[in-house]
């Protein structure tokens, strides 16, 4: 608009330029000349005036002409340049000018695709050092994640609110022991991200802990940490560290100034800071510069030891002693008052005489036996105080047969050995003692091969040392047991024996003559199995994704699942568990059950794999022989199972504050309304429908079975029909439908539920 | 006039040597061997000096100390608690019943006529 009224414009002062001049000076002519003069100047030009007209508006029309092209290249050109420049400034980095137009235009979008060109080397340059940085921080969390699932101890890490961030496989483990449940999952399922803390450990111990390490960090201490013993549901006792997880660095100097000054409330989440609250506000000031920490606990660390069995061997212990001191003292004292007795007394008639003799004779045979009494029943408790720890017992030998290899160029080969053996022992001291019997044999004996042999008999574990040939003479044994262990430079202080007594363990050479073949048998204790399920080691060791046993973005999401689950938050804010059940059929109100729950929960936009609930479920009628095709369970699977009435409660503690999410929900949520009422358990969360969803998203396509929709959102489907299967594959689906919905404006919990309600009236009035 | 002693002590094989010791000394003797008979015995026997032990049936030595020290009749008995308790808080709580002297077993039968006879002066 504004441009054609410019283009008119510049079009009448053109007129005006080619009129004006002529009429300007046939007007002045006119004015100066005589009557005369102006009638033969009007009789000469009147005649004539039309071709001048004719050639004005000639030159007229040949100066529009001229004047559209110039406004064509210079005006709309620029002008479509401009529009051109600001696609390239927003959706789309990689479009270029055209140069076109002009020489002067051309030259103009050259110099402007120069600059989108440097300001695009500029860009991805900044993007690789954002890429490498984060790259950086993955690789960092990813290390951190890997360090912590080794690590022999619990540890979890929270956030203010008691929120877990972090969890590490011993820490799941240890509260999964600690749940004595009827179920597989109860107790185990209660350890999760973005969990709280508060449904394992008591929050008054959690809250005072911090309270302490406040105060320990307002005074300055080098160690602000905090420990306690808490005692589980299950009356387990836990040995429990606090340590507090501090905002570091430049962060940290900034916070501090803002704090100090009081009317500012501290920023983010240190606003509900405990130290901060606690601090006056005078004092704030220098408190916060000396001591700029105390206001930025972010967190806390915990390290979670279950010291239940410690206790008990530490009670039994005292018992013992107790039995043999006290229990003693009466016994003793009558002995001692009897003799002294006797021997102050020479005077003393034969029949006294005899009577005190009897009371010695009888103590000291009751002291006798409550000794033999007190050994046997504290056998166990009373073995050495030496730190041993419970190993797998080929993760030993693997360990003794490396070193041999290394250090004496010997060949191992590993014979019979029992995987599942855990032992009792100090791994490096055992190991110590393989290599130098391993040395011992080599340089004596010049053996070229020696085989290892792991196997068990009740509570002993024999480690066989074996060679073929040679035979030696037991003495050559008790020799070497004596002598320090040194192996090629490697010195030790202790000798065999000291080892073998060390584990309460005996040593001794033996022959095989029908293989002729001789051997060094080592018997240690055997440790009880610990609870460690080899398969969920292994299945983090061997999944390729990193381990999703914490998320740190968790920290700053307050109180993220907090109380109830507000309708207004984003999709990608909350936490689910997707679940499916198996059932013994299709019609709930008929009598149909539950025979499978399977579940999987979603924190922060992640399917945790780690965190599932999968249990069989009993019944208690029948199965359709139709259904076991289906989902593969068979009775001899359900039989002793745990019924839903147990099932179920633990199901509904595995899914608290989480938003439930299946595919037809519909189906599943009606045979848990059946039981709600009887089992006094009720699911009041929201429910998000992936088939709803679906439709949501795809009105026009004909399926919305899961494999369907899986396949059009390109997800691999293994391993379904059973619950928790199907249940991976559901939350993998909801996860691609997120952003999908974002696209349709659909971000909020309220608006995905609108929006498949809406469907869903849809669907039923076809 | 010879002091008279009280043995309380459920256990026979420390009695018979007591018994004889204190016997030796001149005292005259009463036995008891459990808590009720205890305080019977104190009450009829009269003894000025009371060889007390802890663990025993009906009543314990801390029980019998207690009451004794109760009744204004018997203030003056003193009290010696035999036992095969020796922890310093049971010691404790034996003095603070108002036990004279804390002797545990195994003790020297020397010892034991020294301290009876300087708390008897």
């Amino acid at each position: 608009m504004k441009v054609k009224f410019r283009f008119i414009v510049a079009a009448c002062v053109l007129g005006l330029l080619m009129t004006g001049p002529f009429g300007l000076t046939a007007a002045l002519l006119l004015a100066d000349a005589k009557d005369a003069e102006r009638a033969a100047f009007a009789e000469f030009l009147i005649p004539r005036l039309p071709l001048g007209a004719l050639i004005t508006v000639l030159g007229f029309i040949a100066g529009l002409i001229l004047l559209r092209s110039l406004f064509q290249q210079y005006v709309h050109g620029l002008l479509r340049m401009a529009e051109t420049l600001r696609l390239m400034l927003g959706a789309n980095r990689n479009f270029r000018v055209a140069p076109e137009g002009p020489p002067e235009v051309r030259e103009l979008a050259r110099a402007a695709n120069d600059l989108a060109q440097q300001r695009d080397e500029l860009l991805n340059d900044v993007e690789e050092q954002i890429r490498t940085a984060k790259a950086t921080v993955e690789e960092e969390k990813n290390r951190l994640a890997a360090l912590m699932s080794e690590l022999a101890m619990g540890v979890i890490v929270c956030n203010l609110d008691g929120r877990i961030l972090l969890y590490n496989s011993r820490a799941r483990l240890q509260f999964k022991a600690l749940a004595q449940g009827p179920t597989s999952m109860s107790g185990g399922a209660l350890i999760g991200l973005g969990r709280s803390i508060f449904s394992i450990l008591e929050r008054g111990q959690i809250t005072h802990s911090l309270e302490n390490i406040q105060q320990r960090l307002r005074k300055g201490s080098a160690e602000p940490t905090a420990n306690f013993i808490t005692s589980t549901r299950g009356g387990q006792l836990l040995r429990c560290q606090m340590a507090p997880v501090l905002r570091t660095g430049a962060d940290s100097a900034t916070t501090a100034t803002v704090d100090s000054l009081p009317p500012n409330p501290p920023p983010g989440e240190g606003g509900d800071n405990i130290g901060s609250q606690a601090a006056p506000a005078h004092d704030q000031t220098t408190a916060t510069t000396m001591l700029g920490a105390e206001l930025q606990v972010t967190g806390y660390v915990l390290t979670i030891e279950n010291i239940t069995r410690n206790f008990e061997r530490e009670a039994e212990r005292d018992q013992a002693l107790q039995a043999l001191t006290d229990g003693n003292r009466a016994a003793l004292g009558n002995i001692r008052a009897a003799v002294e007795t006797l021997l102050d007394s020479p005077e003393m008639e034969a029949d006294y005489r005899e009577r005190f003799t009897r009371v010695i004779a009888d103590e000291a045979a009751a002291m006798s036996s409550k000794l033999e009494a007190t050994m046997s029943r504290f056998a166990d408790s009373l073995k050495t105080r030496w730190p041993l720890e419970d190993v797998l017992g080929i993760d030993i030998l693997a360990a003794a047969a490396r070193r041999i290899e290394d250090r004496l160029q010997l060949p191992i080969k590993h014979e019979d050995q029992d995987a599942e053996l855990w032992m009792r022992v100090d791994s490096f001291a055992l190991i110590q003692a393989i290599t130098f019997l391993a040395s011992r044999l080599q340089d004596h004996y010049a053996i070229r091969e020696l085989r290892l042999r792991l196997s068990a008999e009740g509570r002993m574990v024999f480690v066989d040392l074996i060679w073929s040939g040679t035979t030696i003479s037991s003495e050559t044994l008790y020799t070497w047991e004596l002598e320090p262990m040194n192996v090629g430079a490697e010195t030790s202080p202790l000798t065999l024996r000291d080892v073998i007594d060390r584990h309460g363990g005996e040593i001794w050479y033996q022959r095989d003559k029908a293989v002729h073949s001789a051997f060094f048998r080592i018997v240690l204790p055997a440790a009880v199995t610990p609870e460690a399920p080899a398969t969920d080691q292994a299945q983090h060791l061997h999944s390729d994704s990193r381990p999703e046993y914490y998320d740190f973005d968790l920290f700053a999401a307050r109180d993220a699942a907090g109380s109830g689950i507000d309708p207004e938050r984003r999709l990608t804010d909350l936490a689910y568990s997707v679940f499916d059940t198996e059932t013994t059929g299709l019609q709930p109100s008929e009598g149909d059950e539950i025979i499978q729950l399977g579940a999987v929960r979603i924190v922060n936009n992640r399917l945790l794999r780690q965190e599932i609930f999968d249990q069989l479920v009993d019944p208690v009628i029948p199965l359709k022989p139709e259904g076991i095709p289906i989902h593969g369970i068979t009775e001899a699977m359900v039989n002793g199972q745990p019924k839903l009435d147990v099932v179920l409660p633990v199901f509904h503690e595995f899914c608290a504050e989480t938003v439930l999410v299946a595919h037809n929900a519909a189906f599943d949520m009606r045979f848990f309304q059946l039981k709600e009422d009887s089992l006094g358990v009720r699911f009041t969360q929201p429910v998000l429908d992936t088939l709803l969803l679906s439709a949501v998203i795809h009105p026009n396509q004909e399926s919305h079975r899961l494999e369907s929709i899986a396949e059009r959102l390109g997800i691999n489907v293994i391993g379904r029909h059973t619950a928790l299967g199907d249940a991976y594959v559901t939350g993998e689906v909801f996860l691609k439908m997120i952003p999908l919905l974002a696209d349709m404006g659909i971000v909020t919990l309220q608006q995905a539920l609108d929006a498949a309600q809406k469907t869903y009236f849809a669907r039923v009035k076809y | 006039m010879s002091y008279r002693i009280l043995i309380v002590d459920d256990e026979p094989n420390i009695v018979i040597s007591l018994e004889y010791l204190m016997k030796k000394e001149g005292f005259q003797i009463a036995v008891a061997t459990d808590g009720e008979a205890a305080l019977q015995q104190a009450s009829s026997f009269l003894p000025d000096l009371i060889l007390l032990d802890i663990m025993m049936p009906k009543k314990s030595g801390f029980e019998v100390c207690q009451a004794l020290r109760a009744n204004p009749a018997l203030a003056a008995v003193k009290i010696i608690m035999l036992t095969a308790k020796g922890r310093e808080t049971e010691v404790a709580k034996g003095l603070a019943l108002g036990a004279d002297a804390y002797i545990t077993k195994p003790f020297s039968t020397k010892d034991l006529v020294v301290q009876i006879k300087s708390l008897l002066g």
